[in-house]
């Protein structure tokens, strides 16, 4: 009995080495083809002609129509924080670090990570989509066929556009979350805006504003590469698209999340 | 004493020598040698599968081939930088197996399209261009549609438009009449006829359409096993006592 479990975990090991080294082989293949994929994109952004028109449209695309979403969520995190705040606050007796509580803990972290995964949702499950879709029906091969860079016109496009909308939506949710925030307390406790403002905001400097939301900027970069690298890796007809869809929103929040860790580690390091 | 520019001038448009390229362990082409002269059609006929599409994509750089050459007027295309290769590109139209027309555009869309990446005509010369094109192929009352609003035959007319938006002197079909209906492949047949006598074009056209093929070429290949089986006229293949020949044109006819 004992022989033949020891012979069966023998031949799991057998067979499970040849698939743990190609899952290696992938996933190291996938870091290269990714750094590949950087590299063309940086070979071809800076030369002309740049694609404004592309860029505009994608500004607003992938920006404009994300507002209301990011909006949405960022005052529902306002609601909760105060709602949640208000009581374990109240227990201490110290109901008037409410205000501050939540205006910095919104715009340190509660707005650019809710900010960055909403967007990873909405945005890399749509570019994964599309480009995955343009990819398996030839529509970006028939673009590189009429002497047009796709790297430039589909790639760099949303990814700019990414990078630079990301602060601006967190500016949107913090502002929402803060303004929700006060709706909330206000209803339990009346408080003027300007006093809840003045509070929330008496010991906030730059460097609690500014950094975390500028890092954002970073989970718009992720967002538009991993979503733009894996759409235009597509292969394979619909569950090639579907797979596209599905990897670009799962990798750029997973490195979401990595690079809010590093980066929240760094500017407490370089800017305390 | 002849410059660079009249030496290119003098190559074949389009020269192949022993191009090879496997996915994985499939050896697709093995050992291609093809060279087109100038305004001739050479239809490049094969089973499904054996590496026709393959062979233009290389032709045009979308594929690096494993080795071997691709010319392009003398050029080497294989390897060839970006900025140089998208020069050739412009001088190739490609009518792609599905159309491949950008689906989130209209009709006058996607045939502006190279348009307004390449050239110098104004907003308004390029719409005339555009009407021009489309008219030429039967397609001017559909500007405004969207590519999933129309037929597949009316797709290929888009994607013909197209593939002849930068004037090309090359012109490369993948499959012109794959999936289409006999009267409209006829018409499709037609419509490049037309296309190469107007331009004076050089043009491979890859296909498993024997009746097509014999309509819009000058001379057909014949494809096995990645290798070219047989090359010449029509009655040159007839002729042919090859047992997979005999099979293949008895079968398409």
């Amino acid at each position: 009995m004992a022989s033949s479990s020891a012979a069966d975990l023998r031949r799991a090991r057998k067979t499970s080495q040849p698939a743990l080294t190609a899952l290696l082989v992938r996933f190291f293949e996938w870091f290269g083809d990714l750094g590949f994929f950087c590299l063309q994109l940086v070979r071809t952004v800076f030369v002309p002609p740049y694609e404004a028109r592309e860029f505009a449209h994608q500004l607003d695309e992938l920006g404009s129509k994300s507002l209301p979403l990011v909006a949405l969520a960022g005052a529902a995190t306002g609601v909760v924080l105060s709602l949640e705040t208000r009581d374990s606050l109240v227990s201490f007796g110290a109901k008037s670090l409410l205000p501050a509580l939540l205006v910095v803990s919104i715009i340190k972290e509660s707005g650019p990570i809710i900010t960055g995964l909403i967007v990873s949702g909405r945005v890399a499950a749509g570019i994964g989509a599309e480009l995955g879709a343009m990819k398996v029906t030839e529509q970006i091969d028939a673009m590189e066929a009429s002497a047009v860079d796709s790297y430039k016109y589909l790639a760099a496009t949303r990814i700019l556009a990414c990078v630079l909308m990301l602060p601006l939506l967190t500016l949107a949710a913090d502002f929402c979350g803060i303004f929700f925030g006060w709706v909330t307390n206000t209803l339990t406790e009346p408080i003027s805006l300007q006093l809840f403002i003045e509070n929330g905001f008496k010991h906030v400097t730059f460097n609690d504003f500014l950094p975390p939301t500028f890092k954002t900027a970073v989970f718009g970069l992720i967002i538009g590469l991993i979503s733009c690298f894996q759409g235009m890796r597509a292969q394979g007809g619909t569950e090639g698209v579907e797979r596209a869809a599905t990897s670009s929103v799962v990798l750029s929040s997973l490195f979401i999340i990595l690079a809010d860790v590093l980066l929240v580690r760094l500017i407490q390091e370089f800017l305390p | 004493m002849m410059t660079t520019t009249e030496t290119k001038k003098a190559a074949p448009p389009i020269q192949v020598k022993t191009l090879r390229k496997s996915f994985g362990r499939h050896k697709v082409l093995n050992g291609i040698d093809l060279a087109v002269a100038h305004g001739e059609t050479l239809s490049v006929l094969g089973q499904s599968g054996t590496g026709k599409s393959v062979l233009l994509k290389i032709v045009i750089g979308l594929q690096q081939p494993d080795s071997g050459s691709v010319r392009i007027y003398g050029q080497e295309v294989t390897g060839l930088a970006r900025p140089q290769l998208n020069e050739i590109r412009k001088k190739i139209g490609f009518l792609f197996q599905n159309s491949a027309l950008y689906d989130s555009l209209t009709v006058e869309q996607n045939v502006a399209f190279p348009l307004e990446r390449h050239g110098d005509l104004s907003d308004a010369e390029r719409k005339k261009r555009v009407r021009e094109l489309l008219s030429t192929v039967g397609m001017e009352k559909d500007l405004d549609k969207l590519p999933g609003q129309i037929s597949g035959g009316m797709q290929k007319r888009v994607g013909l438009a197209r593939a002849l938006a930068l004037s090309p002197d090359i012109l490369l079909f993948d499959e012109p009449t794959a999936g289409l209906d006999p009267i409209t492949a006829s018409e499709i047949d037609a419509l490049i006829l037309k296309m190469q006598k107007e331009g004076n074009m050089t043009s491979i056209v890859v296909t498993h359409d024997l009746p097509s093929a014999r309509a819009i070429s000058d001379r057909l290949a014949l494809m096995r096993d990645g290798q070219i089986l047989i090359e010449g006229s029509f009655k040159d293949l007839q002729a042919s006592k090859d047992e997979f020949v005999v099979q293949f044109l008895s079968r398409s006819s």
